[in-house]
């Protein structure tokens, strides 16, 4: 279970303070996929990233009572200069997971050959993206947070995350941000529309974007 | 279960995540600044030791030394306390920008990049004064200290004085790079007054009275007199050095509590 709390997120920018949404209420279950819908800037990233902890809220809390991945996202969690293998053995570290036992199926999952032992900075988005989801599946997760990532790759490697993610860890919390449609409704139970500073619960993926689409 | 087990267990668990996130940042540290290459990470107290070795030879060259005590062991031993609170300080000047990414997993937070570069720097000048004090007294240019506890209190003291400052120049470069480039400055017109040139008995006594306000100066003394014994005198305050310590943690762990929430990752 993950909960948050009458969260409240602001930022402070040049002139004052800009409030990403105020008082937030969500509760995320076991096993449950929740899609989050809004446009450019409505907090979609922000939500995630106060749902893995990366980020504190400015008021309200965050309960995680299951372990929960970091942001897979297009950018970051990785340090540049490091090489492929030494971020996954970094990540290992800092989740209590023993990097020897990890590195084959990563290795084998992200397909990187002999760029695994390149800095990550060399990496196209596609290739980092890759590694994200391959160290985070080797280190198991009761829930993921995926950011924009899901159609990362050729349709092979969509394939391989398929049956990883969708199919043998269908057991798994899974909360997904993306702009195309067909992947929130291939995967969620129920989806989030994020407007106007405001999260909007909905029971069924259609209804949520019945709203998103009157709204934007 | 008790509240009181439970938050006692919790704690634990904390410290526990919280040694390994520093563990695995200073196995990163290490990579990225020394590589695998050659030497590698023995870099961390081989270039302190180089530096210090050069500076010598200059100084035995020049003959600077027209000073009752004797020359290597006044070098080495004021050298060894620039380099231990400069590099511990400087090194967390740039310590959250290379590392900004590394903050997305939940459990690496700010005060951890600090932390690990702290450790890494005083770790390293420990280490290359360690070595090359060893070195000196082995072939006979170093006296055996006359006070070994004197010596490693005077450290002590000097890491934790260090730490402070790191924390607090640290966290105030992370909010404006401004302050990393008037440290470095700073650090250059400080390094006359730091007390690793000379020895606060050599000045006239007004000038005693003010150089003792300075924390590097009472550790320095108290370090050579623990290497030098009663050959001279030395001034200085515990008490006043512990006093400071103390006082400016407060603002070093504020400062780096208010980054956390105010720097995000990438």
């Amino acid at each position: 279970m993950i909960k948050l709390v009458n969260v409240t997120k602001q930022y402070r920018v040049r002139n004052g303070v800009h409030t990403v949404f105020r008082d937030v209420n969500l509760a995320i279950a076991p096993g449950e996929k929740i899609g989050i819908l809004g446009r450019n800037g409505a907090g979609k990233s922000t939500m995630i990233r106060l749902l893995s902890g990366a980020e504190l809220p400015t008021r309200g809390r965050v309960l995680r009572y299951m372990s929960v991945s970091w942001p897979l996202a297009f950018g970051g969690a990785f340090q540049g200069s490091l090489t492929g293998k030494d971020n996954v053995r970094f990540i290992c570290r800092v989740y209590g997971t023993d990097p020897a036992a990890v590195m084959p199926m990563v290795e084998d999952f992200a397909e990187l050959g002999r760029f695994l032992r390149e800095p990550v900075k060399t990496y196209s988005s596609g290739m980092r993206a890759r590694l994200a989801f391959a160290i985070s599946l080797a280190i198991e997760f009761d829930c993921f947070l995926i950011d924009e990532v899901i159609s990362v790759g050729d349709a092979r490697f969509h394939q391989k995350c398929q049956a990883e993610l969708f199919e043998k860890r269908k057991d798994r919390a899974m909360v997904i941000v993306s702009h195309e449609a067909h992947n929130i409704r291939e995967h969620c139970d129920r989806a989030c529309v994020l407007h106007a500073g405001t999260l909007h619960p909905f029971p069924d993926v259609d209804t949520a974007y019945a709203f998103y689409n009157q709204n934007s | 279960m008790t509240a009181a087990v439970t938050q006692r267990q919790g704690f634990i668990r904390a410290l526990k995540i919280q040694a390994r996130v520093i563990g695995a940042l200073i196995l990163r540290e290490i990579i990225t600044r020394y590589g695998r290459h050659n030497i590698g990470f023995m870099w961390l107290f081989v270039e302190p030791m180089i530096f210090t070795l050069g500076v010598l030879a200059l100084w035995t060259a020049l003959g600077l030394h027209k000073v009752a005590l004797p020359i290597v062991a006044f070098t080495l031993s004021g050298y060894a306390t620039v380099l231990l609170w400069r590099n511990t300080i400087n090194r967390c000047g740039n310590a959250v920008e290379p590392n900004r990414a590394l903050l997305h997993h939940r459990n690496v937070r700010i005060i951890d990049l600090y932390a690990a570069r702290i450790i890494l720097e005083i770790a390293g000048a420990s280490i290359s004064f360690l070595l090359l004090s060893t070195l000196f007294v082995a072939i006979g240019m170093i006296e055996p200290p006359d006070d070994l506890l004197k010596m490693l209190l005077a450290w002590f003291l000097l890491a934790w004085f260090s730490l402070d400052m790191a924390l607090i120049i640290g966290s105030l470069a992370a909010l404006s790079e401004s302050v990393d480039r008037i440290w470095h400055v700073a650090s250059y017109l400080f390094l006359p007054l730091s007390g690793a040139f000379f020895m606060v008995d050599w000045l006239p006594p007004y000038a005693q009275e003010l150089v003792l306000w300075v924390p590097t100066v009472n550790c320095t003394e108290l370090l050579r007199e623990g290497l030098f014994g009663n050959i001279t005198r030395a001034h200085y305050d515990i008490g006043y050095v512990v006093l400071v310590n103390l006082l400016l943690m407060l603002p070093g762990l504020l400062l780096v509590r208010y980054v956390g929430t105010h720097v995000e990752g990438e």
